[in-house]
């Protein structure tokens, strides 16, 4: 799973590269989109993947006491907030698609909506992983001493919040 | 050999290898026709050679693809092979299918042999690597349909490894995207578009698959190395080859009139495309190193280390080459597009098919390994060939650079036949290195006929 992870991480980082590259050549048209963006949804995206993460970290303390149940109640929690964000995440792009832009408007769209699709099927499989780790747990699959799986699923979401930490204010604020 | 209906795989490899010189012949045939322009004209044009050449790669791999499907999904199942009579009566069919396909090509005019082959009916002839007739692209699906029908019934009742799961599915998909070979829409860009899903998705997507499955599948039998541990590496490999192989399908999108959204998302994606070939390299020389047992058939390690190399080269670092978008401005559809398929086909595909015969075939006929001095032979040829293809890439990326210089770049560009007289020295040289490669193949097939006493393992 590290190694998936390191992936991932790579080739987001390769994408932010070529962001920040792409944006050097044209900064005035990423400027002018960047205001057209909805702020207030993507700071509370932000919160609420944050929020996801300290409660998997939750889920992840309670399985080390092996407490099975409380641990899979930490990680629903977590889900709830991975599904409000998927949910946000859909209005602002039925905004944008409502509003007619795509990923041919132009090379700041192209990014906002490429890697922004790109992560939200990433929190989709965060959300596939973290619910398979939940019913495990529920079913009383793990214990203290053996949880790789709990730690793993969290690994991964970590991961997913990670890379929106970087995204949002790459994207969404950065002047 | 553990189950008799292995033995199918026997005349899939023996037809596998036949092409393959029929192949390397017209290779032959058709680089002098580059610098003699009109050598066997007008018996063999250019243009039909080039397609026996292309076509007759892409079947003799697919024999290969299935005789190795034939041996490995039995012994990985631990059953026989649900209907071996259903695979002999398939291998007389694409035999007769392939063959009567390159008689068309070679004595009847392509567009006769699209009228006689019902392209009228539904056409789909005439695009590079697909231009077989209607009946052999029928035919190809009804083969492959069979095969899988057969081996996925033996998969289903036997045992589930990852190697056999990996190899079904890879030749599932093999089966599935080669559909899109009948889908031909008037809108040329859609035609390229669609094109791609079986030509891309085939070589860095499923065709991936196969080739981790026949790899992993030699390695546990001649390094003894835990099957988990060889698991693992496969999964992880795999995985990395489809997340950057099917978005990595955009680098094919630049330039033909899809979004320019391609040029950033091909790039990116088909940049790490070389990840999981690397991978492959480390895999396959770990495994050696842990080998827990000295096996005899050493020729079939050679191969086994050898594919893991070639194909890192051929397809990946020659791939990065030309990927990016801002180069392949410059390189597309050049030279160093050549260059790195022939490195890329024998590196990945070739020599894997290769490892498979080499480590299957003497188990076929009876023995462990082949007879020493049958076995120094076939080394032989693997550095003559290996080598061969090593100067077969540089002189052609030579004549790329040179070519894209000459004709795109310097200050008063060249017309394409102009520049293609001034690289005419390297089309020389490379012909040259095609016949020592020709020369290793023929001491490989010779190396069958070598008798002696079995290799013990020291």
């Amino acid at each position: 799973m590290w190694f998936f992870i390191l992936a991932e991480l790579l080739v987001f980082g390769i994408f932010f590269l070529a962001y920040a590259f792409a944006r050097t050549h044209n900064v005035e048209l990423f400027n002018a989109s960047q205001l057209e963006l909805d702020r207030a949804s993507g700071v509370i995206n932000t919160v609420l993947l944050i929020s996801s993460s300290y409660f998997v970290v939750l889920a992840v303390s309670r399985i080390r006491r092996g407490h099975s149940r409380s641990c899979a109640s930490w990680l629903i929690t977590a889900m709830t907030c991975g599904a409000a964000f998927l949910v946000l995440k859909l209005s602002e792009f039925s905004g944008k698609i409502e509003a007619g832009i795509n990923m041919s408007t132009n090379t700041f769209y192209m990014f906002y909506l490429g890697l922004g699709f790109f992560h939200f099927m990433h929190v989709v499989l965060g959300m596939i992983i973290l619910g398979a780790v939940t019913l495990k747990a529920w079913r009383g699959g793990y214990s203290a001493a053996d949880h790789a799986g709990v730690e793993t699923g969290a690994a991964y979401w970590h991961m997913v919040d990670l890379v929106w930490i970087v995204l949002f204010p790459l994207i969404y604020i950065l002047n | 050999m553990k189950y008799q209906s292995q033995m199918v795989a026997k005349p899939y490899f023996i037809a596998a290898i036949g092409l393959f010189l029929g192949q390397i012949l017209f290779g032959l045939i058709m680089g002098l026709q580059y610098v003699v322009g009109d050598f066997l004209f007008p018996e063999i044009p250019f243009n039909v050679a080039r397609m026996v050449h292309t076509n007759l790669l892409i079947v003799w791999l697919l024999f290969g693809f299935m005789g190795a499907a034939y041996y490995l999904i039995p012994e990985e199942s631990e059953r026989e092979l649900h209907s071996p009579k259903l695979a002999m009566v398939m291998f007389w069919i694409f035999l007769a299918a392939g063959v009567m396909t390159i008689l068309g090509y070679l004595f009847v005019p392509y567009a006769t042999l699209a009228e006689m082959t019902g392209n009228n009916l539904l056409a789909t002839m005439g695009r590079e690597f697909l231009e077989q007739p209607l009946p052999t692209k029928v035919g190809i699906v009804v083969v492959a349909l069979a095969m899988l029908y057969n081996l996925s019934m033996t998969v289903l009742r036997g045992r589930k490894t990852a190697i056999n799961l990996v190899m079904l599915v890879g030749l599932w998909g093999l089966a599935i995207f080669f559909l899109f070979s009948f889908y031909n829409p008037g809108n040329i860009v859609k035609d390229k578009y669609f094109w791609w899903w079986v030509v891309h998705l085939w070589v860095e997507g499923v065709w991936e698959l196969i080739m981790g499955a026949m790899l992993a599948f030699v390695l546990i039998k001649v390094t003894g190395v835990d099957r988990e541990v060889i698991e693992k590496w496969l999964y992880v490999i795999i995985a990395m080859a489809l997340i950057t192989g099917l978005i990595g399908t955009g680098h094919h999108y630049y330039w033909i009139g899809a979004p320019e959204y391609w040029q950033w998302w091909g790039s990116v994606f088909s940049a790490l495309e070389p990840i999981p070939f690397f991978m492959m390299t480390v895999f396959a020389f770990n495994m050696v190193n842990r080998r827990r047992r000295e096996h005899p058939n050493k020729a079939a390690v050679l191969w086994a280390l050898g594919t893991g190399v070639m194909a890192f080269l051929g397809a990946g670092v020659w791939g990065f080459l030309h990927t990016l978008a801002p180069v392949n401005f410059y390189t597309h559809g050049s030279q160093i597009t050549a260059a790195h398929g022939h490195m890329a086909f024998y590196g990945a595909y070739v020599m894997v098919v290769i490892t498979m015969i080499s480590y299957t075939m003497p188990l076929m006929r009876g023995r462990a390994a082949n007879s020493p001095l049958a076995q120094v032979v076939e080394m032989w040829s693997f550095w003559l060939m290996t080598v061969a293809m090593v100067f077969i890439t540089l002189f052609l990326t030579a004549a790329g650079i040179l070519q894209i210089w000459l004709q795109r770049i310097s200050d008063q560009p060249m017309s394409f036949m102009a520049a293609q007289d001034q690289v005419a020295l390297f089309y020389w040289l490379r012909e040259g290195a095609g016949v020592i490669f020709l020369i290793g193949l023929l001491l490989y097939i010779g190396s069958f006929f070598i008798k002696g006493k079995a290799a013990t393992a020291d």
